[in-house]
């Protein structure tokens, strides 16, 4: 099952990397999706992002590299000298001056272009994920809650009580009130119906109704 | 100074927002003559680059940022910005959409944002950028970023608003991110197999390695295309829009509506035509057979919720879900025709929708609703308003000379000379869709009629008002002016179609779409 | 609803998985990526091209810096966004109380930080300027310098951290960092470059065309230093007192 060629080997030992940030993206895609509260769906979305991130950093990787910072024999403003044995300063040739690297030295060092790639998609994280976190708590100041259900629910009421024609809009409101909390709900209605039909008649003032949009 | 008018486009706008951030902090009112300035800056620049673009025998302007200049550079090591004829269009296109919303924009911040131009401008005019710099870029990286840029600017312009907003702002922002982040990943897959990140690098290096045939190409295609599919709202993935667009400012849906969802469908044909090719996209993919039936699920989906709307804002929201599916199926019938026709639908629905929600913009403000109910009399007291809103209205449906009708033109002899009867049918079928749901309003704001069918007016013609309520009462000129210039350009892109025709056209030259027939 | 959620999860992951067979190696030196024309230039030529050790902050502000440009922007928009959303909103049916305790800032935590700070931000000007020979740059220190000031919020009040550092002037320093950005772009293109080719520089300065480089990234990672740093904490401000900027943690 572990020979070369099969789907594990290549899969699970030579290409490990990428299964598991496949598995990490689809944890935090899951829970974007399918958590009910909205600091749980933003953790979710952080994971997701962290996994690409993951994938993007691994592809520089190069057998035996080090980091894409010049060591000190090809440092291009050329002040490297190096030791003897007695620990003496000797004069080893080195230009003093930058070159460019040969093929096989271009080898030692990883890709830088990865790690430049990925400084800007952390940071585009980080903003996402600041704005996000303001639109939560200003979503739980206006309706005091972060639960995605529960939110729903307050939203189509709202939705219900400000789509209402501006026609019917005293009128119609204590039928949607139903549903709405019980706010005084039972003087509205005895207040507000005989004005509908004395505002039909007389004046048809349906142009500018009370800021009901 | 000409010579860097590609860069001029994006510096006006950026150096803009930040002169508006730290001057709005001392004198809020200077942040809308800022604006208009750099908008106007921005906008010649545009011209410009579009001038130079079809005077080059390329066709195309080539800029490479930082100076890594193409013969002593390898292509990729710098970021190369590409105005090519599509390019420079959309690009006019945005900034042109962008001057006129900005000079709309002077009452609707007063009044619905009170006290924040400080911050609402400069958000307004990075959402611009962005949006400039998307369709000028050619570097598959940079375009993430730019996404992100127009998409963070957008989720702050609409969640400004209300809490209404910033709850239907927060769903925008889940999807929107799984969408650019998805992009991101197919642009890793690509990267992964070809090295490099410019586009035209890319598809280079896909032609010389034959890389045709790798399950990552085609899985990397799969995750570009689905994440830009989320960020234009193709159905299923169009729940974020109609809230987002319908609880926003009236500036920031007028500046959205028109522009995000038809950059976006310029993203999809950039990466189908420029990175992927045409061989790959259209032959290799499973795509070109099961695309043109989710935009018939699409369309005609859309088209009927726009029916069951009583709302304006709600309606032409689902309209725009609509339209995105009329420019998907242009591209992925595989025609010639088709593909003239999407870009020019870009172009037109970009104008025309813009006329539109300006005008419901100027309802909502004189009318206090974009209820059905709320409007009538309203050819009598705003009738330039009106005048606006409905070239938009026969725009959408397709009535000559509005440049509506010559984009559908285009895209039903696409599907036509394609034999994709399909999305053929589709097109008239949501046409009369959409003839029925403009000839309503007509009827609402005409006749005495409300929405639940009780006759409120005395006949002949009485609509039920006092003779105060129906009498000449416009909004104000900085408002209608730019609504009427809008109007004026959907009529003039439409007599002057061919000229923007053939622009494509020399854009399309290179690709060798079939024109007959495209099914093998 | 979650059952249904697994099948659309399930289904990219299995097509990611299919692509994943085609992949290089992991570490394999001769894969597409690690072995194209790109990625040997700037691992070979960027001592040439621009003098600087580290490659990463080469390609970062130089080769690509217009995308690092737009990265502070971005930077720039989160802190503008959450002023947006968060300024002037007035406290609905959400108000708690519990966590505003009108405490006394201790005498160790204030203390200690009184000695720490001044520590961390010479550190986080040494990240700033040391980017160019080792791991660091513009955002590193950046939000090293931040954290200073948020520091300061949680060992005292965030009234005493908004008197060093009031919401106007965080927004005065994150538009300075981009205008320095941009204007050293401008600077370049009006000596004759495109945008951003900081060669162009040396007109002005008395350097060679790879030191003019040297310099202006430096210019530039100090631009992006100051948009990181304000922004930072004015993300602090905002979210830990939902905008009123009075109490917090």
């Amino acid at each position: 099952m572990f020979e070369e060629g099969a789907i594990f080997n290549e899969l699970l030992l030579e290409r490990l990397n990428y299964f598991i940030y496949v598995i990490l993206l689809l944890i935090g895609l899951y829970a974007m999706i399918s958590k009910n509260n909205l600091i749980k769906k933003l953790i979710g979305m952080s994971i997701f992002q962290t996994a690409i991130i993951l994938f993007f950093v691994s592809l520089g990787v190069k057998e035996g590299a080090t980091v894409p910072i010049y060591k000190a024999e090809h440092d291009p403003h050329g002040h490297a000298v190096s030791h003897d044995a007695n620990d003496t300063e000797v004069d080893a040739g080195v230009v003093h001056s930058p070159q460019a690297l040969k093929q096989g030295q271009v080898a030692q060092y990883a890709n830088p272009l990865p790690h430049v790639l990925m400084l800007t998609a952390i940071v585009v994280g980080v903003a996402t994920l600041g704005l996000a976190l303001a639109l939560t708590q200003r979503i739980f100041q206006g309706y005091g809650t972060v639960e995605e259900d529960e939110l729903l629910v307050k939203l189509e009421r709202e939705d219900a009580r400000k789509s209402v024609s501006p026609l019917k809009a005293k009128v119609s409101t204590p039928k949607k009130t139903k549903t709405t909390k019980a706010k005084g709900s039972a003087s509205h209605k005895k207040s507000v119906k005989p004005n509908p039909k004395a505002s039909k008649t007389t004046s048809k003032r349906t142009s500018s109704p009370k800021k009901k949009s | 100074m000409t010579e860097n008018a590609i860069a001029w486009i994006f510096i006006f706008p950026l150096f803009g927002s930040v002169a508006c951030a730290i001057l709005g902090l001392w004198k809020r009112s200077w942040c809308y003559p800022i604006s208009v300035f750099c908008m106007i800056g921005s906008t010649w620049a545009g011209i410009e680059t579009l001038m130079q673009a079809m005077d080059s025998s390329a066709g195309e302007v080539s800029y490479i940022l930082g100076g890594w200049v193409l013969d002593l550079y390898p292509r990729g090591v710098g970021i190369e910005f590409r105005a090519d004829l599509l390019g420079a269009l959309i690009v006019l296109v945005v900034l042109g959409v962008g001057l006129i919303v900005t000079i709309y924009s002077k009452l609707p911040v007063q009044e619905e944002t009170p006290n924040k131009e400080a911050i609402f401008y400069p958000l307004f005019l990075l959402q611009i950028t962005g949006l400039a710099g998307i369709s000028l870029t050619g570097d598959a990286f940079n375009l993430y970023v730019l996404i992100e840029v127009a998409a963070l600017t957008g989720y702050g312009l609409i969640a400004i608003g209300s809490n209404r907003a910033a709850a239907a702002a927060f769903n925008y922002v889940i999807l929107g991110t799984i969408g650019a982040s998805l992009y991101l990943l197919g642009v890793g897959y690509l990267y992964i197999k070809t090295g490099t990140l410019n586009m035209v690098g890319i598809c280079e290096v896909i032609e010389a390695n034959g890389l045709q045939d790798s399950a990552t190409m085609q899985v990397a295609f799969a995750l570009v295309g689905l994440g830009i599919l989320i960020k234009m709202a193709f159905f299923p993935f169009h729940a974020w829009l109609p809230n987002s667009y319908c609880h926003a400012p009236t500036t920031t849906s007028s500046l959205l509506a028109p522009l995000v969802t038809k950059v976006m469908i310029y993203v999809m044909i950039r990466m189908v035509l420029t990175v992927f090719g045409v061989d790959f996209s259209f032959e290799s993919t499973l795509w070109t057979q099961v695309l043109p039936w989710l935009v018939v699920i699409a369309i005609v989906s859309a088209a009927v919720m726009a029916l069951a709307q009583r709302e304006i804002k709600r309606m032409l929201a689902y309209l725009i879900v609509a339209e995105v599916g009329y420019m998907v199926g242009g591209v992925w019938i595989y025609n010639y025709y088709g593909l003239i026709g999407s870009i020019f639908h870009v172009i037109s629905d970009a104008c025309m929708t813009l006329c539109l929600f300006l005008g419901a913009g100027l309802i909502l403000r004189k009318a206090k609703t974009t209820h059905f109910d709320g409007l009538r009399g309203l050819f009598s007291k705003m009738p330039f308003t009106m005048f606006g809103f409905f070239v938009g209205g026969f725009s959408i449906i397709g009535l000559p000379p509005t440049c509506g009708f010559f984009s559908k033109w285009y895209l039903i002899t696409g599907g036509m000379v394609a034999q994709r009867w399909e999305y053929m049918v589709v097109l008239m079928f949501s046409t009369m869709v959409m003839v029925v749901l403009f000839f309503r309003l007509i009827e609402r704001i005409h006749l005495a009629v409300s929405e639940s069918g009780e006759n409120l007016g005395h006949g002949h013609g009485d609509l039920g008002l006092t003779k105060e309520q129906t009498k000449f009462d416009e909004g104000p000129w900085s408002m209608v002016l730019p609504l009427a210039v809008a109007a004026c350009i959907v009529l003039v892109i439409g007599i002057y179609n061919q000229d923007v025709v053939n622009q494509i056209e020399r854009f399309l030259e290179p690709f060798n779409l079939p024109k007959g027939t495209g099914r093998p | 609803m979650k059952k249904i959620a697994l099948i659309p999860v399930v289904a990219i992951g299995l097509l990611l998985l299919y692509a994943a067979q085609d992949f290089p190696e992991w570490g394999d030196p001769a894969s597409p990526a690690s072995s194209s024309p790109v990625s040997s230039h700037f691992i070979s030529k960027t001592g040439v091209d621009t003098e600087v050790p580290n490659m990463v902050t080469a390609v970062l502000a130089d080769y690509r810096g217009f995308d690092t440009m737009f990265e502070t922007v971005v930077v720039f928009i989160a802190g503008l966004a959450v002023l947006a959303i968060l300024k002037n909103s007035r406290r609905g049916r959400g108000t708690r109380k519990d966590h505003e305790v009108d405490a006394e800032p201790d005498l160790i935590v204030t203390n200690t930080v009184r000695l720490i700070v001044p520590v961390i931000q010479i550190f986080a000007f040494y990240v700033l300027a040391h980017g160019h020979v080792s791991p660091g740059g513009g955002f590193q220190g950046g939000v090293a310098m931040g954290a200073s000031f948020i520091l300061i919020a949680l060992a005292w009040d965030l009234d005493v951290a908004l008197v060093r550092f009031p919401l106007s002037r965080c927004v005065v320093v994150a538009g300075l960092g981009i205008v320095i950005y941009g204007g050293i772009g401008l600077i370049s293109m009006f000596f004759g470059g495109e945008f951003l080719d900081y060669a162009e520089l040396e007109k002005v300065l008395p350097v060679s065309r790879e030191m003019a480089r040297y310099y202006a990234m430096l210019g530039v990672e100090v631009g992006v230093g100051f948009t990181v740093t304000a922004i930072m904490f004015a993300l602090y401000a905002n979210l830990s007192t939902e905008g009123r900027l009075k109490g917090g943690l």
